[in-house]
């Protein structure tokens, strides 16, 4: 392919690979979309990943009328449910287009078009992140598909072939051995441009992977959680924000906490996905737009009861996480398609720290970045595996990290840790960042009757669910083009 | 008069023809005068009472007419000669003409006194409802909308279904430009003479490539060889109404309405007016329609010269479409008729200002307890707008006025077609021709679309001040040498031709930025995008004529488009036809009932490489697409306009249509009984169709590639009849009916059983990106997807309650079953012209059977949640009548419900008119026409909504089609 003779042309297709999870196509906010099939504003790979790993929990529901989004929160996918497919879309659309750089850039390639030097470093470098981007795509296959998923490498060429499918396994091993192989080609933690993975990115990565390897492979990996973390922590690049809000704000890219971004900008990187639905979408009732720095709320997120009591205080006073709007709005929901049953919350906002509201003048696209992988989820990771008996770490500096995530919120510091404890402080901390479904399944709560919120499974008082819902069908439309995959057991 | 009476008496004859045979059912009639008769099976007449003077009238189709006076006489007997022009009259087919009697296709042929008559703005409508097999669907109520033409059904998913259009030996591109809803939209229709069309495979595959939706040939009116000087000029007024408005609940229902159900805030927002916002955004509208020709002959050159002006306001206010347009042919010949020139000029130039359409969704959702005007003068014009702070509230919907007042968006379209056709015979053989034709199709558009920045729509913008163009520029070379010979001494006839043809085709969009109202620059210009494609062809037709009674007609071409890889880009597009003249046969001649019967049978092949530029021109390579400046990603402190790998098939080829056709031409009694019935099915193969593909394999979750099968088979029925021909009285009744049924049989690489299908047609209103229509294999195409609503016994939906349809006792997605589709399964016209003196009158009434249309309106608004918004910022909303009737609070899936598909079956009076000629008030060669017409006089229809006849089935804030009113002088010098 000729755009390839020119190294130039180089960062600006590895721009669209890291654009991939941002934006939705070629045209902001919308047009010349990367999907077909789906309304080009919900085909955001952000968008979708987030709804899949929080709508079917107790993070989160959405009000609206969208096909079958309220599937996730009822618990009731099928394999024909078209925001499943959209994920699984975006996913293999990424690995596809990773393949393709990094064919196009191998070490012969770069020789046989005379690339040298600079430039050739420089493509190296490029395509060990296209790796990294490949491996995220894949944790998320492994995490949400249970693994059994068409499998292509940069050996697979583009045309019109049947992939084979692979199973938890070797999809576990593959995405491990292609982290470790690219981190020496990838910038030292934040030594890199802003935006881009770094060593320090893919040590996070393979610290997630390892700390549900229970689940993904049936064996516990919490040694090597304990080795990654402390991998992340030992290069000293990242602090702890000191305002926790500041983490979600329009100018959050001037974080040293944040370790992986996925970038977004009201101006000059537009579109309905990602940011912009997590500011938007959550603001309605009595909320004032102003508030968030947009232009109108779509009135559709909200949270249940259940996840507001993970808060012993959830007024915001003693925890400064607890980001709830309540002013007429019902703690319980008896109506899930009404905005103001369940409380709103307020955690992303399209204002920087200082007030000022994002660079879009007609307040429809935010300048918020989504704060992917950050420090906090790497301490409590850390936490996790040492309580659960990594080698490597030790309880003390694990419940040191704990209490300086605590510290901050201005919540009180805690003396002991427990698996439990830390579960409910991951979502204190981290909910609706894309971790909920995930953590709630490694502690087996996510279908079963342990654990219930609102709605479960589509009744008020929840109930559990089937097992087999721990993953998700391989869609539908895939199994009609490529008819030598089977499906997820249960579906 | 007595006595001239009793001076009457009787008269027999025999009527033979040249060679002597009797000729029965020959009409004679005593000039002047009702009175008549026919010639019996022996060809004999006789008629009693004629006065000694009086003139006979002999006539019989295909022979010349001929008079005789009586002169006294008892007995005359006559010879009647072959009429040369009937009997060479010819059709026009694809690179030439063909003698009507030679035809094997289905070809359809109507002229201009056929035409549909009144306030016709584009082509088209000529002939709505006139062709069986050719469903025209008329465009909505915007002025110089477009019309959706369907000949024997769609054969193609994804590709174009529109059939190709040539005018005056052209073919012209079919693709739209920005500003023209309809490339056709740029010809005035009064320069047409006629329209043929190409049904049927045998007589469209000459076409190849570009032949699998038919062909429709236009010819321009021209002056004929000796004309004098002629002048005619027309003008036509018309008033356009709007005949009907969507049920919506008043302002005192609403006021109970929200005092019912509404909140208490709710109701503290109930204002105190009375607004009918629909009769707000309507209003009667005027249109000129004013043309004037000239044609004659300068110097043995007949030329014609036209210029047409158009000024047409939509019923929406604020939309208007006005065209200039101009046409010039000339025909020059040279050495001694060897050489004749054909030059035909045609430019046209448009003017289109677009309403803002959201206004009629608006004014239906709009509060009508709220007033018009705020009475605040300075905020946001001085309308009234529901307010989130101080900005307008982004979910609640806009003053439905004030969308219309404050935006200008104006469009300007010139277009050019011209071409010179040169057409050689040979001296030293004449009946060889060589026929070489030049043409251009050239056609700009440029638009500048501004709102001001006190516009609630784009308040928080700052308006907008947006500049758009676009050009296309295609050119032709056709080439073909043609030998057609009478060989007397077999009995034979032949017609062979065979020639190259060269098209090219270039887009060119320029992007521009977006600008705010006072034209600062809001967001920087996309991707220009400039694409061409070219096609090249061989063709070629041969046509034998055994003994006047059998013809064979074959054709072949072998196309090439640009747009296949080197190895797929060639496809061959063969074709044959059968016909037999049975009234020729020795025992029919003497059937005199039946004046001629013919059967036909016609196979072909054709193809299909329209899809269109989104699809790109380049579908076969891989390829890289640079983002616009809005769609960068971030890298440190710089921001990287991206490059997307695009998905590609290397594989790509022609989409193939194999169609089969039979039938029978019939006429009786003197051709006052005629028509035919045509049998045909379509089969299309390697669909070019934008499926899935499997995940892993390619670039993109979906792609443009050659998969799947579909059918459309039917039947034609034609029935045209003269039940009055006298002097002064003609009565006219023709009836054309169709049927279709179209099928998908396969739409996966590897046959897969339980393929649900593919999800379809454009997103409905109410929710993000839902659908209710998907291509399923053993379904009509665009087969609607939904639940089966449940009932209660008093017949009542019961909401969010449908069919466990696939009985997993469990309520899914997978419950959604296929029923309909916005295609009819029939589709019919009545037309009827009476002639009595100087009057005339007609009318043209149309039909659809089967036809299904998804009522959105009731969908989107019709729910207690619709109208009682308690999301965000509080506002109200008005909404369809359905909520009192269904009660549905919502906020359920209740939009896929079948509950709110209708069966939209119609019949329709598209045209009324009356005529009266004054004849030669301005002298001796002159004539003074008066027409008054109403169209779209009424629908007879179940659906609910404001139009039946909705295309693409989904009914969601169609601008309404009006009822117009014209009044028209037509006059000759």
């Amino acid at each position: 392919v000729s755009v390839y003779k020119d190294p130039a042309n180089y960062k600006p297709v590895l721009a669209k690979l890291y654009g991939m999870l941002s934006l939705t196509g070629q045209q902001g906010p919308s047009g010349k979309p990367d999907l077909g099939i789906i309304d080009e504003g919900a085909s955001s790979y952000l968008r979708q990943y987030w709804m899949a790993q929080e709508l079917p929990t107790d993070e989160a529901v959405i009000g609206w009328n969208d096909g079958s989004i309220k599937d996730y929160h009822n618990m009731n996918w099928t394999s024909g449910n078209e925001f499943v497919r959209a994920m699984y879309d975006r996913i293999f659309v990424l690995v596809t287009s990773c393949n393709e750089f990094i064919r196009e850039t191998s070490d012969a390639k770069l020789a046989e078009r005379g690339i040298s030097g600079q430039a050739a470093a420089d493509a190296k470098a490029y395509r060990a992140e296209a790796r990294f981007l490949r491996a995220l795509a894949y944790s998320h296959a492994l995490d949400l598909f249970g693994g059994n998923v068409p499998f292509v490498t940069e050996a697979d060429a583009v045309g019109a072939f049947l992939p084979k499918q692979t199973n938890k396994q070797d999809l576990f091993a593959y995405i491990e051995s292609e982290l470790k192989a690219i981190e020496t080609d990838l910038a030292a933690p934040r030594a890199g441009e802003y935006g881009r993975a770094d060593k320090a990115a893919a040590w996070t990565l393979l610290a997630k992977v390892y700390l549900n390897a229970q689940v993904y492979t049936g064996t516990a990996r919490w040694n090597d959680v304990v080795t990654y973390t402390n991998k992340v922590i030992a290069a000293n690049a990242y602090t702890l924000e000191p305002n926790y809000q500041n983490l979600f704000l329009a100018d959050n890219n001037n974080s040293r906490e944040i370790i992986f971004p996925i970038t977004f900008d009201g101006t000059r990187t537009k579109t309905y996905g990602g940011t912009t639905f997590l500011v938007h979408a959550p603001v309605g009732g009595k909320m004032n737009k102003d508030d968030f720095g947009i232009n109108g709320g779509w009135a559709g997120l909200r949270t249940t009861k259940a996840f507001v009591s993970q808060y012993e205080d959830p007024s915001g006073k003693t925890d400064k996480r607890a980001m709830f709007f309540t002013d007429g709005q019902n703690l319980d929901i008896n109506d899930i398609a009404t905005f103001t049953e369940g409380y709103a919350i307020t955690k992303y906002k399209n204002v920087t720290s200082a007030g000022v509201k994002g660079s879009d003048q007609a307040g429809d696209f935010v300048d918020t970045d989504f704060p992917m992988f950050r420090l906090a989820d790497v301490y409590l990771m850390y936490a996790e595996a040492v309580v659960r008996g990594g080698t490597g770490g030790d309880q003390t500096t694990a419940l040191g990290y704990v209490n300086q995530i605590r510290q901050r919120a201005g919540a009180a510091n805690v003396t002991a840790l427990t698996p439990d404890f830390i579960l409910s402080e991951r979502a204190r901390e981290l909910y609706w960042e894309a971790n909920r479904r995930t953590d709630l399944i490694r502690y087996g709560r996510f279908t079963t009757a342990t654990y219930l919120w609102p709605w479960k499974g589509g009744v008020k008082d929840g109930r559990a669910v089937e097992d087999f819902r721990n993953i998700y069908p391989i869609p539908a439309s895939d199994r009609i083009a490529n008819p030598t995959l089977t499906q997820n057991p249960g579906y | 008069n007595l006595s001239v009476m009793a001076q009457g008496q009787t008269l027999t004859g025999l009527v033979k023809e040249v060679d002597g045979t009797p000729l029965p059912g020959v009409t004679v009639q005593i000039k002047g005068t009702n009175r008549g008769t026919q010639t019996n099976a022996d060809g004999v007449y006789q008629l009693t009472n004629v006065e000694p003077n009086a003139t006979l009238v002999f006539s019989f189709i295909g022979k010349t007419p001929q008079e005789a006076v009586a002169n006294g006489r008892s007995t005359i007997d006559v010879v009647l000669a072959d009429d040369s022009k009937s009997l060479t009259e010819v059709v026009v087919v694809g690179y030439g003409t063909q003698r009507r009697k030679d035809l094997t296709g289905s070809i359809a042929a109507i002229s201009s006194e056929e035409f549909q008559k009144g306030n016709v703005v584009t082509p088209e409508q000529l002939i709505a409802g006139k062709l069986s097999g050719v469903q025209i669907t008329p465009p909505s109520g915007q002025p110089g909308g477009g019309s959706t033409i369907r000949i024997r059904g769609g054969s193609s998913l994804n590709a174009s279904n529109d059939p190709l259009v040539v005018i005056d030996g052209l073919p012209v591109d079919n693709s739209g430009i920005s500003g023209a809803s309809n490339p056709l939209s740029l010809i005035n229709p009064q320069d047409i003479e006629t329209f043929t069309v190409l049904k049927d495979a045998s007589a469209a595959a000459i076409y190849g490539a570009r032949a699998a939706n038919g062909v429709i040939l236009i010819t321009t009116k021209r002056g004929q060889q000796g004309d004098q000087l002629r002048i005619n000029a027309s003008v036509l007024g018309s008033v356009s109404v709007n005949s009907k408005l969507v049920p919506v609940l008043s302002a005192d229902q609403f006021t109970t309405f929200v005092n019912t159900y509404g909140t208490a805030a709710q109701k503290a927002l109930l204002g105190p007016a009375n607004t009918n916002w629909q009769k707000e955004i309507y209003h009667p509208a005027f249109s000129v329609d004013a043309n004037v020709s000239a044609s004659g002959t300068y110097r043995k050159m007949p030329y014609r010269v036209s210029l047409g002006y158009l000024d047409q306001n939509g019923v929406l206010k604020t939309s208007n479409f006005q065209r200039v347009s101009a046409a010039v042919s000339a025909t020059p010949r040279f050495f001694q008729d060897h050489l004749k020139v054909d030059i035909n000029l045609k430019g046209s130039i448009i003017n289109n200002t677009f309403a803002d359409q959201g206004a009629i969704g608006s004014a239906i959702a709009f509060d009508p307890t709220q007033p018009v005007y705020s009475g605040q003068e300075r905020a946001f014009g001085g309308y009234f707008e529901w307010l989130d702070g101080n900005n307008p509230n982004t979910s609640a919907p806009r003053n439905p006025v004030g969308l219309l007042n404050q935006r200008s968006d104006k469009t300007t379209v010139n277009r050019s077609i011209g071409n010179v056709a040169f057409d050689y015979k040979f001296h030293f053989l004449p009946e060889l021709r060589a026929n070489l034709n030049l043409g251009y199709d050239i056609s700009s558009s440029s638009g500048l679309n501004f709102v001001p920045a006190s516009a609630a729509s784009l308040f928080n913008q700052g308006g907008q001040n947006n500049e758009s163009s676009q050009s296309r520029t295609n050119k032709t070379l056709e080439f073909y040498l043609n030998y057609a010979k009478d060989l007397k001494a077999i009995r034979s006839r032949v017609d062979v031709t065979g020639g190259y043809s060269y098209q090219d085709f270039i887009r060119d969009n320029p992007s521009y930025p977006t600008r705010r109202a006072d034209n600062t620059e809001f967001a920087p210009a996309g991707t220009p995008f400039k694409t061409q494609y070219t096609l090249l062809a061989f063709f070629g037709r041969a046509n034998y004529t055994f003994n006047e009674k059998y013809t064979l007609t074959a054709t072949l071409r072998r196309d090439a488009t640009s747009r296949f890889s080197p190895e797929n880009r060639w496809g061959w597009f063969p074709s044959a036809g059968l016909a037999w003249s049975l009234k020729d046969e020795p025992f029919l001649k003497g059937v005199t009932a039946l004046s001629a019967l013919k059967l036909r049978v016609g196979y072909g092949v054709t193809g299909q490489q329209d899809f269109g530029a989104v699809l790109s021109d380049y579908p076969y390579l891989p390829r890289y697409t640079l983002s616009d400046p809005t769609a960068q990603y971030q890298f440190g402190n710089a921001y990287y306009r991206t490059l997307r790998a695009e998905g590609y098939d290397a594989n790509i080829k022609w989409e193939e249509t194999q169609a089969i056709n039979a039938a029978v031409d019939y006429a009786f009694f003197d051709g006052r009984i005629s028509g035919s019935i045509d049998v045909y099915q379509k089969k299309t193969k390697d669909l070019l169709s934008v499926i899935p593909v499997a995940a892993g394999s390619n670039l993109t979750n979906q792609l443009l590639t050659n998969v799947g099968n579909l059918e459309n088979k039917g039947i034609e029925f034609t029935l045209n009849t003269n039940p009055i021909r006298r002097e002064g009285l003609n009565l006219d009744v023709n009836f054309n009916i169709t049927y279709n049924e179209n099928k998908i049989t396969n739409l996966t690489k590897v046959p897969t059983p339980n393929d649900p299908g593919i999800l379809t047609g454009d997103n409905i209103s109410g929710g993000t990106g839902n659908k209710v229509q998907i291509h399923t294999v053993g379904f009509p195409t665009n087969a609607f997807y939904v639940y089966r609503q449940v009932y209660d016994e008093s017949g009542k939906p019961i909401e969010g309650v449908y069919q466990d349809l696939n009985g997993d006792g469990k309520f899914t997605i997978e419950d959604r079953y296929r029923y309909k589709s916005p295609n009819p399964k029939l589709f019919l016209g009545f037309t009827s012209q009476l002639t009595y003196g100087r009057f005339s009158a007609g009318f043209v009434l149309r039909g659809n059977v089967g036809n299904y249309v998804y009522n959105n309106v009731r969908s989107s608004t019709g729910t207690r949640t619709g109208l009682l918004n308690v999301q965000g910022a509080p506002y109200l909303r008005n909404g369809s009548t359905e909520v009192l009737t269904s009660g549905f609070v919502g906020g359920s899936d209740q939009y896929l419900s079948d509950y709110y598909l209708e069966n939209a079956s119609f019949l329709r009076m598209d045209n009324v008119n009356v005529g009266y000629d004054f004849g030669r008030v301005f002298g001796k060669s002159s004539s003074l026409r008066a027409t008054a017409n109403v169209q779209n006089a009424f629908v007879i229809t179940k659906y609910q909504g404001l139009d039946p006849e909705i295309s693409g089935g989904i009914d969601n804030n169609f601008y309404p089609r009006p009822r117009i009113f014209s009044l028209g002088l037509n006059a000759n010098f």
